[in-house]
């Protein structure tokens, strides 16, 4: 039947009217698709751009090489020696196990890092490389390139680790740097990309920890174009790094060894300064340790012996250490009294043995007293009397002043770690700490250098430095940076009076040379090279009356921690010095006996430049010191060291 | 016995049909096949396999069967309708029970030669279906609704079943081109404003009771209807590709990074460069003109098939026509949609330039149906 034209008509109108319709639909919705495209592709072009760019380009921080540390002679005491290590790319070794175990008959593998490899390797994309043993030797190296086509997948990597040469000779000046912990990122405010590198080296303590910032350098960067899955297509350019800078420092490493080996099997500490430069050629703590160990990761078992050792070895004792300086200190309050002008020319003090204060006898530590003493004698012979007199005349303040001006009680800048401030009292001091009111007692006991009073061995150096020179002498550990002097500690004058020093010295040389001196066993008999010094000998506990009585417990029957500090200061040459020494011996005994023979052997050491000629020696002590130099020649520091050239 | 073979004898026939063809259409159509080729050989890095060169030979027989189908009457395919219809709901059903699983759903059979898609033929087959369907029923009765009725039971039964595979992008543009021709056919618009309604009161009343102690789904469900809604809301799973494509889109900017410059895509950065998501590396390499020139090509060949569908005086062939053209718009328009972050991330390929066989020969059967409708119409 054929349609009727009406209702085609009609009907062609309908399906017009209803595609208009759709169209128009349709024609809006096209519109808003464009509208997009420009929206995206042009007013929010940039951004989008800037986003494919990130997604695009990785940036991978190349590091730089860590600077070097040599001593004043250009010895090297930090180095940075290749270390080798054996990676493993999943996706060219193909059957990883097979090859490892294939390896493993060629090197020596440790099986927990296999293990731990092993799992690493499931966990990253298969194109990046997984250590499987690390410090790896050149011998073993090599079998693995012979080996290489059996080894698919394998690559020898290098990369720079530090390396100690004098091992723990400089433990406690260098310190030691290890890969960047969590715990140094939280503590560090420092943006270094660097920082962000996994088991990137840092400065943990000493020289290496406070000079991070010259010796780590710039990093360098390179971009690269990685796929989605972080693969590297290529790369795109490159910016080198700048490596840190070496540093020089102003120890003498043979002087720094000897006296590490004169330390050794004491619990002591020994700082040898210039006094014109304040050039610190030695500072020495014993016992020490391998600060190679911890380069590598230290084991727990070598590390809770360091930690639970009583002689406390990771302890920086010359600098960290603070001690009652004892009768050390009683040149600063003789100091004070002189410069107040309170000694007259001729003027003697009766020491009976003690000395009545306020109701409390103070005791000197010469039981049946030294009669009538003047300044020199009183220092010669450490009459304590005579410094409790002079400190009821010139007050707490003056002597906290003076000691002060001598360096004592201020944090000097060194860059080692932990750096001691030390301790001056005063009035103030003890009333904001201790809540109590400073007695006349206080004042006695500080004019001897006890009581609360605490110096470092770094501060008695300085002090004795600046006794020498007169000068305000500031330690200086770093030479220079990148063979740039550092500036020198030498100071300006103190303006004391000359003639008082000049007083101080001369006691100060009668002390070791005088017969009657406290150090006379340890005299330099080389008219160039004689010292003058003063012994300590700081009590670490209270002597109570009743003991007193029944006579003082003798030093070598008590037991060691409570046994009295053993301290001794000096400069050398008298006439015209250059090196302040100061040695601490813990819980040692007397000064004379146990400081001064230390003093006077490293003091010998510096100013010979070397071994000392035995002509130096007082005669009767020349066959024990000839015996003493032979066993000193024979030890060696700790250096565990490992790689092909050792220094 | 319609209009239309009353109407034949202005037809032309035999070999100077060819004469009669559409061909600014065939034209067109062959310009954005020409975009896939230049696409799929750039995101191949620069190489014709293995994409470019089947898509390339696909394309040639694609384009064999346009012209073979388009010499056969229109009336022959009218009267085929229903058949074809069946015989692809049969196929739908076949893939129930032995299609492949691909990309975690049931979607094509293999036929050793080829892949087939059934819930492709389906979006033919259903508008051929429907428009001899309103063809046949008498024009007063198209509101009634019993008569409304069976054309929708017609879309919702491949509807239902290609949603069961599952893919929801063909089953909406199923439910969108049957809607789309039962409209063009005059159903009278109350029952599309009635389905939109209920359409509407339904999603709102489901996100009203969330929360609510009359909760209608399960909280999970609204998890996924969240993140399936808004992919940024997790950019590491489903946001990830989004976020990646509207990236390549925006870097491309005026004219793009150029040929075989795209980043994102070179670097593997963009999901399924080859498929669904080849325009976001036209629009990184061409930039706004590239992208806006394909949109322009796809309006054209919308326009041309209006035009051809509005100068049909047949009623079948107008039908037929804007249903193959309102099925392609929706194709390419749920696609760029996809990909520029203004819907949700179905699956739908973009026509004639991603990467597939059934999606490439079925489109160009329905251009060749229309071009059939063309050369046989009414004159």
């Amino acid at each position: 039947m054929k349609r009727p034209r009406i209702d085609v008509e009609a009907n062609h109108k309908l399906i017009s009217r209803r595609a208009a319709i759709l169209g128009g639909v349709q024609l809006a919705f096209v519109g808003a698709l464009g509208a997009r495209m420009q929206f995206l592709q042009v007013d929010q072009a940039d951004q989008f751009r800037l986003l494919a760019e990130e997604n695009r380009i990785n940036i991978r921080i190349i590091p730089p090489a860590r600077g070097e540390i040599f001593d004043r002679n250009g010895v090297a005491l930090a180095r940075n020696v290749p270390s080798y290590r054996i990676v493993i790319v999943r996706e060219d070794a193909g059957d990883v196990e097979e090859v490892v175990s294939r390896l493993g008959k060629i090197v020596p593998l440790d099986e927990d890092e296999v293990e731990r490899a092993m799992a690493e390797m499931k966990r990253s994309a298969p194109f990046l490389p997984i250590t499987f043993a690390d410090e790896v030797t050149w011998d073993d190296l090599s079998r693995v390139s012979v080996n290489a086509p059996a080894l698919p997948g394998v690559t020898p990597e290098v990369g720079l680790s530090r390396v100690y040469p004098f091992g723990s000779d400089y433990a406690h000046v260098l310190g030691y740097v290890g890969p960047v912990s969590d715990y140094d990122l939280d503590k560090l405010e420092d943006p270094d990309q660097l920082l962000r590198i996994p088991r990137f080296q840092i400065g943990k303590v000493g020289v290496e920890a406070k000079a991070e910032g010259p010796l780590r350098g710039k990093g360098g960067a390179k971009r690269v174009e990685v796929n989605a899955t972080g693969r590297v297509m290529r790369e795109l350019d490159r910016r080198e790094g700048t490596a840190g800078s070496d540093l020089q420092l102003t120890i003498d490493s043979k002087l720094q060894s000897y006296v590490q080996a004169r330390l050794n099997g004491e619990s002591a500490s020994a700082v040898i300064m210039d006094v014109t430069s304040g050039d610190l050629l030695s500072i020495a703590s014993a016992p020490t340790f391998d600060p190679n160990l911890f380069v590598r990761g230290i084991s727990t078992a070598d590390y809770s012996a360091l930690t639970e050792n009583k002689y406390r070895p990771l302890a920086s004792k010359s600098v960290q250490g603070t001690y009652p300086p004892g009768s050390t200190f009683k040149m600063i309050t003789a100091m004070a009294a002189l410069e107040e002008g309170l000694i007259g020319p001729d003027e003697t003090v009766y020491c009976p043995g003690h000395l009545e204060v306020a109701g409390r006898r103070f005791h000197c530590w010469k039981r049946a007293g030294h009669g009538w003493v003047d300044l020199q004698n009183s220092l010669k012979q450490s009459c304590d009397v005579y410094y409790y007199d002079l400190a009821l005349k010139v007050g707490i303040e003056k002597i906290t002043a003076m000691a002060n001006r001598f360096g004592l009680g201020e944090r000097h800048d060194v860059p080692m770690s932990a750096v001691a401030q030390g301790l001056t009292p005063t009035k103030a001091w003890k009333a904001s700490t201790h809540g109590q009111d400073w007695v006349i007692g206080d004042t006695v006991n500080a004019s001897i250098g006890q009581g609360y009073m605490l110096a470092s061995p770094l501060q008695l150096a300085v002090m004795a430095a600046r006794l020498a020179s007169g000068n305000t002498v500031t330690p200086r550990l770093i030479k220079s940076i990148d063979g740039i002097e550092q500036p020198s500690g030498g100071g300006v004058s103190m303006g004391m009076n000359e003639n008082n020093l000049r007083k101080m010295r001369r006691a100060m040389f009668e002390v070791v040379n005088d017969r009657r001196g406290t150090a006379y066993g340890s005299r330099i008999i080389d008219d160039a090279m004689r010292m003058a010094g003063k012994t300590g000998t700081s009590q670490v506990r209270n002597i109570t009356a009743a003991e007193r009585r029944a006579g003082v417990i003798r030093n070598e029957d008590l037991p060691w921690e409570r046994r009295d500090h053993a301290l001794f200061v000096n400069f050398a040459p008298y006439d015209n010095p250059k090196y302040a020494v100061a040695v601490v011996v813990e819980h040692g005994g007397g000064g004379s006996k146990a400081a001064a023979p230390i003093a006077r052997d490293v003091t010998l050491q510096a100013l010979s430049g070397g071994e000392p000629s035995l002509e130096a020696y007082p005669t009767k002590d020349r066959d024990r010191i000839k015996e003493q130099q032979r066993v000193l020649r024979g030890i060696e520091p700790l250096a565990n060291v490992t790689g092909k050239d050792q220094a | 016995m319609s209009y239309l073979e009353y109407n034949t004898k202005y037809v032309p026939t035999g070999l100077r049909k060819i004469l009669y063809v559409n061909w600014p259409l065939a034209v067109l159509l062959s310009a954005v096949a020409g975009v896939g080729f230049l696409m799929l050989y750039s995101v191949a890095g620069g190489s014709f396999s293995p994409w470019a060169e089947p898509q390339m030979k696909r394309f040639a027989v694609g384009f064999a069967l346009m012209m073979m189908v388009a010499m056969v009457p229109a009336w022959f395919w009218r009267n085929m309708a229903s058949v074809a219809y069946l015989a692809s709901l049969a196929l739908l059903l076949a893939v129930e029970f032995f299609g492949s699983v691909g990309m975690g759903a049931q979607r094509w059979i293999d036929l050793g030669f080829m892949r087939l898609q059934p819930s492709e033929l389906m979006k033919v087959t259903l508008v051929l279906m429907l428009a001899a369907y309103y063809d046949w029923l008498p024009i007063h009765r198209k509101s009634r609704p019993i008569w409304v009725l069976l054309p929708v039971i017609l879309i919702l039964i491949p509807t239902a079943l290609v949603l069961r595979q599952p893919d929801l992008g063909t089953s909406i543009l199923l439910l969108a081109a049957g809607g789309g021709l039962m409209f063009l056919a005059g159903v009278h618009w109350a029952y599309f404003a009635a389905v939109i309604a209920a359409g509407v009161g339904l999603v709102t009343t489901v996100f009203q009771s969330r929360g609510e102690s009359w909760q209608l789904l399960k909280d999970y469900q609204y998890r996924r209807i969240d993140t399936f809604l808004d992919p940024s809301s997790d950019p590491l799973g489903a946001g990830y590709h989004i976020t990646q494509s509207k990236i390549a889109l925006g870097s491309g900017g005026w004219t793009g990074r150029g040929f075989m410059q795209g980043t994102q895509s070179r670097l593997n950065f963009l999901p399924e460069k080859h498929t669904d998501f080849i325009f976001t590396t036209l629009a990184e390499e061409f930039g706004f003109i590239g992208a806006f020139s394909l949109l322009a090509l796809y309006t054209l060949i919308i326009v041309f098939c209006v035009a051809s569908a509005l100068a049909n005086k047949d009623r079948f062939s107008s039908l037929l026509t804007l249903g193959i053209a309102l099925n392609f718009f929706l194709f390419f328009a749920v696609n760029m949609s996809m990909v520029m972050g203004l819907a949700p991330v179905v699956g739908v390929p973009l026509p004639l330039v991603s990467y597939g066989g059934s999606a490439m020969l079925v489109l160009m059967l329905a251009f060749g149906l229309a071009q059939s409708a063309h050369v046989h119409r009414p004159r």
